[in-house]
């Protein structure tokens, strides 16, 4: 009981922005570090893993492409989680957290697509094919740019934050879809074979760089959303007291 | 409810209420199809559901701002959202949805045939097509009504919902058309995308209305 208590006080403690900034301050030089290792060691790994006997050199996309397909879904489903934090508990900073997440999910979304397009050409011999996973990537993809489109169109943040909670989770419905889209449908884009049933269909050498590069990336997305908190925590002060200045400023004349 | 259905059917009808232009927009976009495409007539039938399928969801498209804008701007909107406590706000968007879809845009469904003549589309395609619309449609406008909603407090919103609202309508599209061509083509089943059609229509009747009703909500205070 008193176990739940203590960690509901923490989540109610980072709800001053504040704390959360000095928290952040503290944590981000670590995570930066640990990233930029972690990205090294897997940038290593994938340059020094063998060529594959079928598709050559060109195998090494995976590295990346992958990764980064991962976390375009993972960071819909951080903004879904903090559109939640918006409409149930009203935490203060879930509005934040969802507001800096879309631009680097929507970035990481546009490498998938560029990276697999590019792996796609050698392989499939074609840039784009309309199969059940592209284009529900790409549906992904435009659906943050909406998200983005209407959070840039009110200028409010109080105002903004429960309608795009709103909106974030009705497009949530896409994640299952893009997640199952190649056990559903027998696309061009072959099933998933990292994480599965009976195991993984990867050979070592190739499954140990790229879960590396994963953990990697999935750091970088952590330190880049927290310094993007941070930047919009900061923004909103900085208007706040444009306001205040103003307000006292028309106050002197009057 | 009733009165408010019967309130929301008259203002659509009468003019200025969209409900015309929608019907215009959807055969302008049919007309242009040829001229893009050439007036290759194998062609044209091809594609034809496809085509009619398309123009419907921008026709839908093109008047869904108004589902809340103009109750907003004379204020009857934050009637309808205190007496939330009388009625379901939910059900209140939901009776909402249905009269704007009676009067926008099932004369749209309506005018399917005719337009799918003019695809030279077979008798089978066109009546598979006017019925999966019928089916079909329902869901857009549902969904819609959440960008609506959403959008409802900004001046110039009706772009944004398009753009919101479209990326969400593709599956409503995909299994249109798949059971459109399910009913010409022999391998290709009309039966089981049709049926998930219906099913995508009924899911969002009850998702749309409450999403749509808990934006509504958050714009006022």
């Amino acid at each position: 009981m008193s176990n739940v208590a203590s960690k509901s006080g923490r989540w109610i403690d980072l709800a001053n922005p504040t704390r959360f900034l000095n928290l952040a301050g503290s944590v981000l030089p670590w995570l930066g570090g640990i990233t930029l290792i972690t990205l090294a060691i897997g940038f290593w790994m994938s340059m020094t893993a063998p060529d594959d006997y079928q598709q050559g050199s060109t195998v090494k996309i995976m590295f990346i492409h992958v990764p980064f397909a991962w976390l375009s879904m993972m960071c819909y489903t951080v903004m879904s989680i903090a559109a939640l934090g918006t409409l149930v508990w009203r935490h203060p900073l879930a509005d934040v957290a969802a507001k800096a997440a879309a631009p680097i999910g929507a970035v990481f979304t546009a490498l998938a697509l560029i990276t697999g397009s590019l792996w796609g050409k050698p392989m499939w011999g074609t840039w784009w094919v309309w199969d059940a996973r592209l284009t529900s990537v790409f549906v992904l993809f435009l659906m943050y740019l909406g998200v983005i489109a209407l959070t840039r169109a009110m200028g409010d943040p109080a105002k903004s934050a429960k309608v795009t909670a709103i909106l974030t989770l009705v497009g949530f419905v896409n994640i299952p879809i893009i997640k199952f889209s190649v056990d559903w449908w027998n696309t061009l884009h072959q099933p998933a074979s990292v994480i599965r049933m009976g195991g993984s269909t990867l050979d070592s050498s190739y499954l140990w760089p790229l879960l590396i590069m994963a953990i990697g990336f999935t750091l970088l997305f952590f330190t880049l959303h927290i310094m993007a908190m941070r930047n919009e925590i900061w923004r909103r002060r900085v208007t706040a007291m444009r306001r205040i200045a103003a307000r006292s400023a028309e106050r002197k004349v009057g | 409810m009733g009165a408010l259905f019967i309130r929301d059917a008259r203002l659509g009808l009468r003019a200025g209420g969209g409900a015309l232009v929608g019907i215009l927009f959807f055969l302008a976009v049919i007309a242009v199809v040829p001229f893009g495409v050439g007036p290759d007539l194998k062609l044209l039938a091809r594609i034809g559901a496809a085509m009619l399928w398309i123009g419907a969801l921008l026709a839908t498209l093109l008047g869904l701002d108004r589902l809340f804008q103009a109750d907003r701007d004379d204020g009857s909107l934050d009637i309808l959202i205190m007496a939330s406590d009388r009625h379901m706000l939910t059900l209140t968007v939901l009776v909402k949805c249905l009269a704007h879809w009676t009067v926008s845009v099932l004369p749209l469904v309506v005018a399917a045939p005719l337009l799918g003549l003019f695809m030279n589309m077979e008798p089978v395609a066109i009546a598979a097509t006017t019925l999966t619309l019928l089916v079909g449609t329902p869901a857009i406008t549902l969904i819609g009504a959440v960008g609506a909603a959403v959008a409802v407090s900004l001046p110039r919103g009706g772009l944004l919902v398009s753009v919101i609202v479209l990326p969400l309508t593709i599956p409503v599209l995909i299994f249109g058309v798949s059971a459109s061509y399910g009913a010409i083509e022999d391998p290709a089943p009309f039966l089981a995308p049709f049926l998930i059609l219906g099913a995508i229509t009924l899911f969002f009747s009850v998702l749309g209305p409450w999403a749509a009703a808990a934006a509504l909500k958050s714009s006022t205070d």
